[in-house]
């Protein structure tokens, strides 16, 4: 207990001292080079409506701060689960059958390093004749095609890492093939989806902010980039730090979820 | 009559990238309903190939397996196999783990029935109490007692142990040959186990099968075992017949397994001279011959 009280006060010790080094050089920047970057102070003035009451809507882009995190969250869930359904079958394909994979892996990888600033106006073209869903269509695709890849590779991997000692269980036991599949191929490859799917999360947030910017749609992104052209530059790192929190904790959560397979 | 497990004229050959190498050669053995037979032989003969090749896990290259009237092509459920990892699935419980098996073979009993065959294979084997438990949560030796649980629990025609025991301490091990032998007592199973250990070998079998090195690994000779069922492992102990047995058996891995039986049929060639001496006259040996 004694030990346990001491390394939770050295912890928040060593963390203390990151943030007063990381605040003492932002006061430092804006004091010396970057004239035009606001204080940690002039940054708490402008952000603090949107803070104390996090669930206003005063207008369509001036929204209290869990608002606008609720609506980028929304469309992440939509892309991210879109992700997982297409991304999990594809990994199996690709770890189960060498045909599928020498057909398709070159692809993948031609595909896989792509930004998501590239893939959203093909999203959008894509989506023309939906017309003024064109732009949540786009976002949506965009999500889902960048977060895919970890989800595939990390089950294709997992698939192929099955032991042939449980594949053995199976063909002893005369399983047929789907159950094979649900009894012992997907639970032996749970643990490597689910770092895949952590992966694929992270993805997801980082397209949603780009896929904001671009389409106007109201969330965080778009607010960053609206108050960059409206010159309130507090809550550029206003924006920046709820993304980030926002990032780390959908991490943290998914890392719980991961946690609790691998010990199956 | 016919025996219930014939092997003929099993052979068995793996591509390699220096041409096939035959692993096993002419291998045959009959065997009757209800007999113990250990196979035994130096590690990497092929014992486990040519159990392999019963259980359907590995193709026969040439030759044929007939069980019980039927020639084995492919694995299934009338073989019992028992790996030597337990081979449990991390992610079932060991009830779950037995049910699995019980599952596919008893699919016309209820529900309630197949629970009851697994529970009574659990509980014969010493895991009444900890039947709901995962194999992370098991010692070894019970998740071995576990793998043993599932083999029986499918009614099997036979069964096939793979080195079950090896990886066990001895006390577990005695143990666990007990609850073998006390298992195939009541059901009256064929069985065949393949192992390194000759004193496993005469306490379990009627007949030990002691195979030559591989490759071209084949029967070397066989030794019956004729001491009384149930065994007693003291008595056992205590009976001179007992070490001439095991001095039999020692003295084949020892000195005849490295040749095979006649009629010759190819000569092996003799092994490479090697250079006399210790370490460091080896080395100049070695190092002359750059």
């Amino acid at each position: 207990m004694h030990a346990t009280a001491r390394t939770f006060l050295v912890n928040t010790a060593c963390l203390l001292a990151g943030l007063l080094l990381c605040l003492g050089f932002w006061i430092l920047l804006s004091a010396t080079v970057a004239k035009e970057l606001p204080t940690p102070a002039a940054t708490w003035e402008v952000a603090k409506p949107y803070v104390l009451e996090p669930l206003a809507k005063r207008g369509e882009q001036d929204q209290g701060i869990l608002r606008l995190v609720g609506y980028s969250l929304a469309l992440v869930a939509k892309g991210y689960a879109l992700a997982l359904l297409v991304g999990t079958p594809i990994g199996f394909l690709l770890g189960l059958s060498k045909g599928f994979a020498r057909v398709f892996d070159p692809i993948v990888q031609i595909l896989r390093p792509v930004s998501p600033l590239a893939w959203l106006p093909l999203g959008m073209v894509l989506f023309l004749s939906t017309g003024s869903q064109a732009l949540e269509n786009g976002a949506l695709f965009t999500i889902a095609i960048c977060a895919m890849w970890p989800t595939v590779l990390n089950t294709a991997v997992g698939v192929r890492a099955i032991p042939q000692d449980y594949l053995n269980v199976g063909r002893v036991l005369k399983l047929s093939r789907t159950q094979t599949l649900l009894k012992i191929m997907v639970p032996a490859t749970l643990p490597y989806m689910f770092t895949g799917f952590r992966l694929s999360l992270g993805i997801a947030w980082l397209v949603i902010v780009a896929a904001e910017m671009l389409t106007g749609r109201t969330g965080v992104g778009s607010f960053l980039w609206n108050e960059y052209n409206n010159a309130n530059y507090g809550n550029i790192i206003f924006s920046i730090l709820t993304i980030g929190l926002i990032g780390f904790v959908l991490d943290r959560l998914m890392s719980v979820v991961e946690g609790r397979f691998k010990t199956v | 009559m016919s025996p219930f497990l014939d092997l003929s004229r099993l052979h068995k050959t793996f591509p390699t990238p220096k041409g096939p190498l035959t692993v096993v050669k002419d291998f045959n053995l009959p065997v009757r309903k209800g007999e113990f037979i250990a196979l035994i032989g130096h590690s990497g003969c092929g014992k486990s190939t040519v159990l392999s090749m019963i259980a359907g896990l590995s193709d026969v290259t040439e030759g044929g397996i007939i069980l019980a009237g039927k020639e084995v092509v492919a694995a299934g459920p009338d073989r019992g196999v028992v790996f030597q990892a337990p081979c449990l699935l991390p992610w079932l419980t060991a009830f779950e783990n037995v049910m699995l098996g019980v599952d596919r073979v008893y699919y016309t009993a209820t529900r309630l029935e197949r629970r009851q065959i697994a529970e009574y294979y659990l509980s014969v084997v010493g895991l009444a109490e900890a039947m709901h438990k995962r194999p992370a949560e098991l010692s070894q030796g019970m998740r071995q007692r576990c793998g043993i649980a599932r083999a029986f629990a499918l009614s099997p025609k036979m069964l096939l142990l793979d080195e079950p025991f090896g990886m066990l301490d001895n006390l577990t091990k005695m143990e666990l040959q007990d609850v073998l032998l006390d298992l195939w007592q009541r059901d009256q199973k064929t069985a065949l186990i393949v192992t390194h250990d000759v004193d496993e070998a005469i306490y379990l079998a009627d007949r030990v099968v002691m195979m030559t090195d591989g490759p071209e690994a084949t029967v070397g000779d066989i030794l019956e075992v004729k001491f009384p069922r149930p065994r007693n492992r003291r008595q056992l102990l205590e009976d001179p017949a007992y070490y001439e047995a095991r001095e039999y058996l020692i003295h084949f891995l020892n000195e005849r397994s490295h040749h095979r039986p006649a009629p010759v049929v190819h000569a092996t060639p003799p092994p490479a001279a090697k250079p006399p001496g210790g370490g460091l006259k080896r080395f100049m040996h070695a190092f002359a011959a750059l």
